[in-house]
């Protein structure tokens, strides 16, 4: 960590996250459009684990209420891409529940500009005031955690119970097109791909920022010892609100991306299981790296995808059983393997940079 | 408000309870600027309750601790201060079990304790300048640290997970030290070299120690404030303090039933 940054490691690494890059937005070239749009689907899920990773495994805070955030997301890009569709006549789920004009509160999502910040501010800015009422209080642990699961049954029934301005069980659907482009099209779903592709590098460069940085240096010491923290001056409430606050703003913007591959968005698709099994692929992918996040992400939805086709009842017992593998053998997930297997080859090689890793062996 | 100004620190009348349990009874300390002060006394006298009633841990249920340790700020009460206000104003506090960030480098375990501004913004944009660095450095050489400032802190020894955290209080350059048994669990060898650190420490700070071990105590002439049962027994130099029935009475169990409170009004 001091002198040269440019060490040999560091420029391995920058390749290889460059290939991963290129690899991404060449997908369309080699994937067929089904494939392409699971794999948008995917890349949008991992900008969630991204953001989870950032409050469960570096500021050791675990949320079970991320669905809630990647919801009210994507429903705001619901709600613009169904006024979009009715092309300026009424919901068509409004009129089956009698209302007569349009909620003022749907107005504004005519614009999709407007949209898109609701999407991520609405998230983000309701991940904050949670924060400040249980993080300045030291509620924490289990306890926070408990309230995130309570969070989400007091979203999903207030969904369902207000059909008329949300669409109740059905959700929001009968998208037609997108600032014009007809989202059917496969060339405007390539675009939507390289977009999310786009927003899921952007969203790692940042968590990557964040967790380099000094503040990321304090969120770990917070996780570490809160306590400690708080003695030499820094208030940790602050800075967990903050974190908590970016992970539900990602999650909102993951969700809005989700809804443009996926054409429908419902209440429980933002339920206590998804919200869950977010919270497996990153600790399948190992927490407290970001890349395993984005890995969890994909391997365990790629995963799903392929083994739920082959049968159809077996990947809660795939997911269980690999979750179980984790925990005891892996607790640092897929991405702590990858390290365990460099740090062998380090101790074969006589590399002084074992005793970094390992200092305890 | 406080009768003495030249104190660093002034606690008066300090009473403690926990479910109705008196930790401390109208405790009172006062600290001149620049003491190395040791607070002994036996188990349970509420010494280490005393440290977490000044760095806002505990809070009193009566009695008022005020601090004099910013320049130019004055007298300042904090009694009702929050841990990291408390903190910001320069009061240091190192814990009786070592308490460091384990999954943080050395290093890194001191740069974020660096007197810096603590808000969220600027440590997301903080970089580590060349006197940053030099001031990491310099206090990794006091502490002994330097050979293994990129190791996870939490693989260090005992005792040096114990310099360490000492090391986190100095890079917060406090007025006032608090240290709970800070050679507690160590080997001689270790003790001493803590003492070293302890002296060069001492130079330029107001520095309360709690500790057990009397033969560390007796290597600084300093003065020595003994508390029992939550009380005041006797504050004065080592021999003072020595020769003290009292003192005897509760280090050595001579007349348990004494009435000590009564003695000590």
């Amino acid at each position: 960590m001091k002198s040269n940054p440019w060490t040999a490691a560091r420029i391995w690494t920058l390749i290889g996250y460059a290939a991963a890059s290129a690899a991404l937005f060449a997908a369309p070239l080699y994937l067929s459009d089904f494939r392409l749009n699971l794999l948008a689907k995917f890349l949008a899920f991992a900008i969630v684990a991204l953001g989870l990773d950032l409050i469960w495994g570096y500021t050791g805070i675990l949320s079970l209420g991320h669905g809630v955030f990647f919801g009210l997301g994507g429903y705001a890009m619901a709600m613009y891409l169904k006024l979009e569709a009715s092309g300026g006549r009424m919901p068509d789920f409004m009129e089956w529940s009698g209302l007569t004009a349009l909620p003022a509160f749907w107005k504004p999502f005519e614009s999709l500009g407007f949209a898109f910040a609701a999407g991520i501010l609405i998230p983000g800015l309701l991940a904050l005031f949670l924060g400040y009422v249980t993080f300045r209080n030291r509620i924490r642990g289990v306890y926070f955690t408990i309230l995130t699961q309570a969070l989400v049954i007091i979203a999903t029934t207030l969904l369902i119970g207000q059909q008329a301005y949300t669409g109740g069980t059905n959700g929001v659907t009968g998208y037609s097109k997108i600032a014009g482009y007809s989202i059917s099209n496969p060339d405007t779903k390539q675009m939507l791909y390289w977009i999310t592709a786009a927003f899921l590098i952007v969203a790692f460069i940042v968590c990557r920022f964040l967790v380099a940085s000094r503040f990321g240096k304090v969120l770990r010491a917070i996780r570490d010892g809160e306590n400690r923290v708080r003695f030499i001056g820094y208030n940790p409430a602050l800075y967990q609100m903050t974190a908590f606050a970016i992970s539900g703003a990602l999650a909102g913007l993951a969700g809005m991306l989700f809804i443009l591959h996926v054409g429908i968005i419902s209440p429980s698709m933002l339920g206590i299981v998804p919200s869950i099994e977010m919270v497996l692929w990153v600790a399948i992918g190992g927490r407290g790296t970001m890349i395993g996040a984005v890995l969890g992400a994909v391997l365990m939805n790629w995963g799903k995808s392929e083994i739920s086709a082959q049968y159809p009842d077996a990947w809660l017992f795939v997911m269980g059983a690999l979750f179980v593998v984790v925990v005891v053998f892996l607790p640092n997930g897929v991405a702590g393997l990858f390290s365990r297997l460099t740090s062998i080859k380090r101790r074969v090689t006589g590399h002084d940079q074992e005793a970094v890793r390992n200092p305890a062996v | 408000m406080i009768k003495k100004p030249s104190a660093i620190l002034q606690c008066e009348d300090i009473t403690v309870s926990f479910d109705g349990f008196k930790a401390i009874q109208g405790m009172g300390l006062t600290l001149e600027r620049g003491e190395l002060r040791f607070l002994i006394g036996p188990n349970g006298a509420g010494k280490t309750t005393m440290l977490d009633v000044i760095c806002g841990k505990t809070k009193p249920s009566s009695g008022k601790v005020v601090y004099n340790g910013v320049e130019g700020a004055g007298q300042i009460e904090i009694t009702r201060k929050k841990e990291h206000q408390i903190a910001e104003l320069g009061i240091g506090r190192k814990f009786q079990a070592p308490s460091i960030f384990p999954t943080l480098t050395v290093f890194e375990n001191l740069e974020i304790a660096m007197r810096q501004n603590r808000s969220v913004w600027s440590t997301l944009f903080a970089r580590m300048s060349a006197p940053d660095r030099e001031r990491v450095d310099a206090q990794l050489s006091l502490i002994g640290l330097q050979e293994k400032s990129s190791w996870r802190a939490g693989g260090l020894s005992h005792g040096e997970k114990q310099w360490l955290e000492i090391g986190i209080m100095l890079m917060q350059e406090p007025g006032l030290l608090l240290l709970d048994e800070p050679v507690a669990g160590m080997t001689d060898k270790e003790t001493d070299k803590t003492g070293e650190l302890l002296r060069e420490i001492a130079k330029s700070r107001t520095v309360v120690v709690v500790e057990h071990d009397m033969e560390f105590v007796r290597n600084f002439a300093s003065k020595v404030t003994v508390m029992h049962e939550g009380r005041l027994l006797k504050e004065g130099t080592m021999d003072e303090v020595q020769s003290d029935d009292r003192v005897a009475e509760v280090y050595l169990g001579k007349r348990r039933d004494a009435d000590v409170s009564r003695s000590t009004a």
